[in-house]
C-alpha cells in the first residue's frame, strides 16, 4: 500500500491541477475543551483549509514551542485522551468525506494505546494519515511499517539537518506527502526564508515525487503565500494556536468568539495560499 | 535465564532488550548518530583514556575511598558494611565522572557550547565546573521547582560561570529541564553539545554515561580485593535515573553471586501518587528518546514523580535498569521520603558523614538488610553525593527553621 489511493493523494492531485500550493492548519485536539475544538475542526475545510493536523495532546512535547506546549496541556487538562480524539475524527468523517486529516503528535501515547489496536481505530475513524515526531526511520518496525500496511500514510518530517546522506533513508518508507521542518528548532519560533524553503524544496525534489508540505515559523497569509509558491502546501500550526489563546477568559475558558476568530484566521491564510501562484504577491 | 553475560548491551539500535533505542525528533538524529560515531572513536583511542584517568587522579582525586562504616557496622550488628565514597569527589558527587569524560567528548567533536539538565543540581554543577575547566560557555536548564529547593547549588553553578534558566513547564522540575534542553539542542544542533547527567535518554547516552561512571565499580572491585580479599556479597545504590547504581552494579552484572540491589524513591509511599518509583509504580513507555518504565497514566500521560531528594525526583529510569528488572539480574526496592530521612540522620551521627538525600534512600535499604544478614557479608553502599545541598530540605522537613 503506497498510499496512492488514499485522501491526502487524491488532495494533492487535486491542487496541482488547480496550479497552487495548498493549506494545511494545525490545531490541538480538545484544546482549550472538546465541544470548542470540535467546532473549529469542522469549521476548517469550509474556511479553506485544504489538509488538517490534528495534534494528539502529550504532557511532554519535546518538539513544540510555548504556543503548542500550552495547548496541550489545556488539552489534557480539559480531559482530553487519544481516545476521544479518534471520536473527535470520527464525527467529523460524518460531515466530511473528502479533507484528509493527519494526526501529529508524540509516540507514548500510542504505544500505551497499543500499536495495532490505534492503527485499526484510526483507519475506522477516518485518520488519513500519522506524523510521530519521536519516531525516527530507525524505528520504523514498530509504527511506520505497520501505518502502511493498515492503509493510514506515514508521513515524515525532513530537517534542515537531514542531509542528502541520510535523506534517503528519511524517505525510504513513507507516503502521504514529506513534512519538510524549515527551521532548525521547535515550532513556532523562528521565521522561515524563503530562499531557504525554495533550495530545500529542490533538493527533496530530487529525492521523492511525495508532495511538499512545509512548516515550523509559517504565521502570516504573505508567508504562507510565499512558502505554497515553491512548495506543495504550508502549515500553520502555532499562530492559529495563539490565536485561539488569545480568546480566552482569565479561567482559561473559550470566549464565545473563539472558533470564529481562529477560522478567520485560517480564511485569511487560504486567501494568501490561494492567490499566491496566481500573480505575484509583493514581498514583505 | 540463560544469557552468557549480562554485560553485552546495547544492541546496534542501543536498546537493552525491549528499552532503549533512539526516539528522538529528525532534527537531532543527525546529531545522535555523530555523538555515537565520536563516542566509538574516543573508546578506541588510548589518548582519550589517558585524558580521562589524568583528570581521574589529578581534578576529581580518585580513586575515592572504599571505607569501612564500623559504627554502622557494629549499630545494625549484621552485615559488614562499606561506603563508596563518592561523595568525596570534587564537587561532591559521582557526577564529575561522566561530566569529564562527555566533556572531552564534546571537544574531541568541536562544539563551543555545552547545555545540560539538573534535578538536584549536582549534575549541573559538575557540568558548570568542567565548562570552567574547559573554558566552554554553559546552559544549565533546571525546574522552577527545583531551583527554589536547592539555591546553594543554583549560585554555585553562577559562581562557575554557568547561565542557569529557569523552567516553569509542567512540575518544573527534571523531567521538564530535560524537555526544554532538548529544545534548545533542537535549535542550535551546529555548535552545541547536550552533555546529558544520567544514564538515560537516547543512545549512545544511557551506555556512555553508564561506561564513565564503571569506574565506581571497577575501583570497588579493586579496593575490597585488597581490604578482604575476594568479592563483595551485596550492592546497593539509589535510583533516579540510575547513573550511580550502574557505574557500581556493572562491573560486577556477571559475577552471580553479587546481589544487586537498587533502591528507588518511594516518595509518601508507593501506595499514594507522589512517590518516584518508575520500576515498581510504573510500566514501559517512551520518552527522552528511550523506551523505559515509567510513571504515566493510562493514556500515556507522563506523570510527575515525587521526591524529597530533587535528584531522585524523575518519572523515568535508565533503560539498562528497565532490563535489569526484567531479566532479574537487580533486585529493585524503594524507600520513602520518611525512611530516608532517619537513615539521612542516622548515618550522619554515626559517621560522622553527611549523605545526601540521594544516598541516603540506599542507606535505608541498608538499615533494612544489614541486620538480618551474617557478620561475613560484605555489604558496598554507593554514598553517591554529600549532604551539604540538602541541609535546608532536611531542616524544613524536620521543623527546624534555620
Amino acid at each position: 500500500m503506497n498510499g496512492g489511493d488514499g485522501r491526502i493523494a487524491r488532495r494533492f492531485a487535486a491542487l496541482a491541477r488547480e496550479g497552487r500550493g495548498g493549506l494545511v492548519t494545525f490545531i490541538t485536539a480538545g484544546d482549550p475543551d472538546a465541544k470548542t475544538s470540535a467546532k473549529i475542526l469542522c469549521g476548517l475545510s469550509g474556511a479553506g483549509a485544504d489538509l488538517i493536523e490534528l495534534g494528539m495532546p502529550f504532557s511532554d512535547p519535546m518538539a513544540d514551542g510555548p504556543a503548542i506546549q500550552a495547548a496541550s496541556l489545556r488539552a489534557l487538562r480539559s480531559g482530553m485522551t487519544l481516545k476521544k480524539t479518534l471520536a473527535m475524527v470520527k464525527d467529523f468523517r460524518k460531515r466530511d468525506a473528502d479533507t484528509p486529516i493527519v494526526l501529529m503528535g508524540y509516540y507514548n501515547p500510542i504505544y500505551i494505546y497499543g500499536a495495532p489496536k490505534f492503527l485499526a481505530d484510526a483507519r475506522a475513524a477516518g485518520v488519513d494519515g500519522l506524523i510521530v515526531v519521536d519516531l525516527p526511520p530507525e524505528h520504523d518496525d514498530e509504527l511506520c511499517l505497520p501505518a502502511m500496511q493498515a492503509g493510514v500514510n506515514f508521513i515524515r518530517l525532513a530537517t534542515p539537518t537531514t542531509d542528502d546522506k541520510r535523506l534517503p533513508a528519511v524517505l525510504n518508507n513513507t507516503n502521504g506527502f514529506v513534512y519538510y521542518v524549515s527551521i532548525m528548532g521547535i515550532t513556532g519560533t523562528r521565521a522561515v526564508s524563503t530562499d531557504h524553503v525554495r533550495q530545500a524544496v529542490t533538493r527533496l525534489k530530487r529525492h521523492t515525487k511525495l508532495p511538499i508540505a512545509v512548516g515550523f515559523g509559517i504565521r502570516t497569509p504573505q508567508q504562507a503565500a510565499e512558502v505554497a509558491r515553491v512548495a506543495d502546501a504550508a502549515v500553520v500550526g502555532s499562530a492559529l494556536v495563539q490565536t485561539l489563546a488569545g480568546n480566552l477568559d482569565k479561567k482559561g475558558k473559550a470566549k464565545p468568539g473563539l472558533a470564529l476568530a481562529v477560522l478567520k484566521q485560517v480564511a485569511a491564510l487560504a486567501k494568501g495560499v490561494r492567490g499566491a501562484r496566481g500573480k505575484p504577491v509583493k514581498a514583505a | 535465564m540463560t544469557l552468557n553475560t549480562f554485560r553485552a548491551g546495547p544492541d546496534e539500535r542501543g536498546q537493552f532488550g525491549i528499552h532503549g533505542g533512539r526516539y528522538v525528533a529528525e532534527t537531532l538524529m543527525p546529531l545522535i548518530l555523530a555523538v555515537e560515531r565520536a563516542y566509538n572513536e574516543a573508546k578506541n583511542d588510548p589518548a582519550f583514556h589517558a585524558e580521562i584517568k589524568y583528570h581521574h587522579k589529578h581534578y576529581i582525586g580518585r580513586p575515592s575511598p572504599l571505607y569501612l562504616a564500623q559504627r554502622m557496622t557494629e549499630h545494625l550488628g549484621g552485615a559488614k558494611i562499606y561506603f563508596k565514597r563518592e561523595e568525596l569527589n570534587h564537587t561532591g558527587a559521582h557526577k564529575i565522572n561522566n561530566t569529564i569524560g562527555q566533556i572531552l567528548l564534546a571537544r574531541r567533536m568541536g562544539k563551543t557550547r555545552i547545555i545540560a539538565e539538573t534535578g538536584a543540581g549536582q549534575h549541573g554543577v559538575a557540568t558548570a565546573t568542567v565548562c570552567a575547566l574547559f573554558d566552554l560557555p554553559c546552559v544549565v536548564y533546571m525546574g522552577e521547582t527545583d531551583i527554589a529547593r536547592q539555591q546553594p547549588n543554583v549560585f554555585r553553578m553562577k559562581l562557575l560561570g554557568a547561565e542557569v534558566r529557569p523552567v516553569a513547564s509542567g512540575s518544573g522540575t527534571l523531567k521538564d529541564a530535560m524537555n526544554e534542553a532538548l529544545r534548545d539542542w533542537v535549535a542550535n544542533v551546529e555548535n552545541t553539545y547536550y552533555l546529558i547527567g544520567t544514564a538515560a535518554g537516547p543512545h549512545p547516552y544511557p551506555t556512555m554515561v553508564r561506561d564513565f561512571q564503571s569506574i565506581i565499580g571497577e575501583e570497588v572491585r579493586a579496593q575490597i580485593m585488597a581490604a578482604e580479599g575476594r568479592l563483595p556479597d551485596t550492592l546497593v545504590a539509589c535510583i533516579g535515573g540510575g547513573s550511580n547504581a550502574i557505574g557500581l552494579f556493572h562491573p560486577f552484572l556477571d559475577d552471580r553471586n553479587v546481589t544487586l540491589v537498587g533502591v528507588e524513591a518511594a516518595g509518601h509511599g508507593l501506595k499514594t501518587k507522589k512517590h518516584a518509583a518508575s520500576i515498581e509504580g510504573g510500566r514501559p513507555g517512551v520518552l527522552h528518546g528511550n523506551r523505559t518504565y515509567l510513571l504515566q497514566d493510562e493514556d500515556g500521560q507522563i506523570q510527575e514523580a515525587h521526591s524529597i531528594s530533587a535528584g531522585l525526583d524523575y518519572p523515568g529510569v535508565g533503560p539498562e535498569h528497565s532490563w535489569l528488572h526484567d531479566v532479574g539480574r537487580v533486585e529493585y526496592v524503594a524507600a520513602t521520603d520518611k525512611e530516608s530521612l532517619q537513615a539521612f540522620q542516622l548515618c550522619s551521627k554515626l559517621e560522622g558523614i553527611i549523605p545526601a538525600l540521594e544516598p541516603a534512600h540506599a542507606l535505608v535499604e541498608v538499615i533494612r538488610r544489614a541486620p538480618r544478614l551474617k557478620k561475613d557479608h560484605l555489604l558496598v553502599v554507593n554514598l553517591c553525593g554529600r549532604g551539604d545541598k540538602d541541609i535546608f530540605t532536611v531542616a524544613d522537613a524536620l521543623g527546624v527553621k534555620l
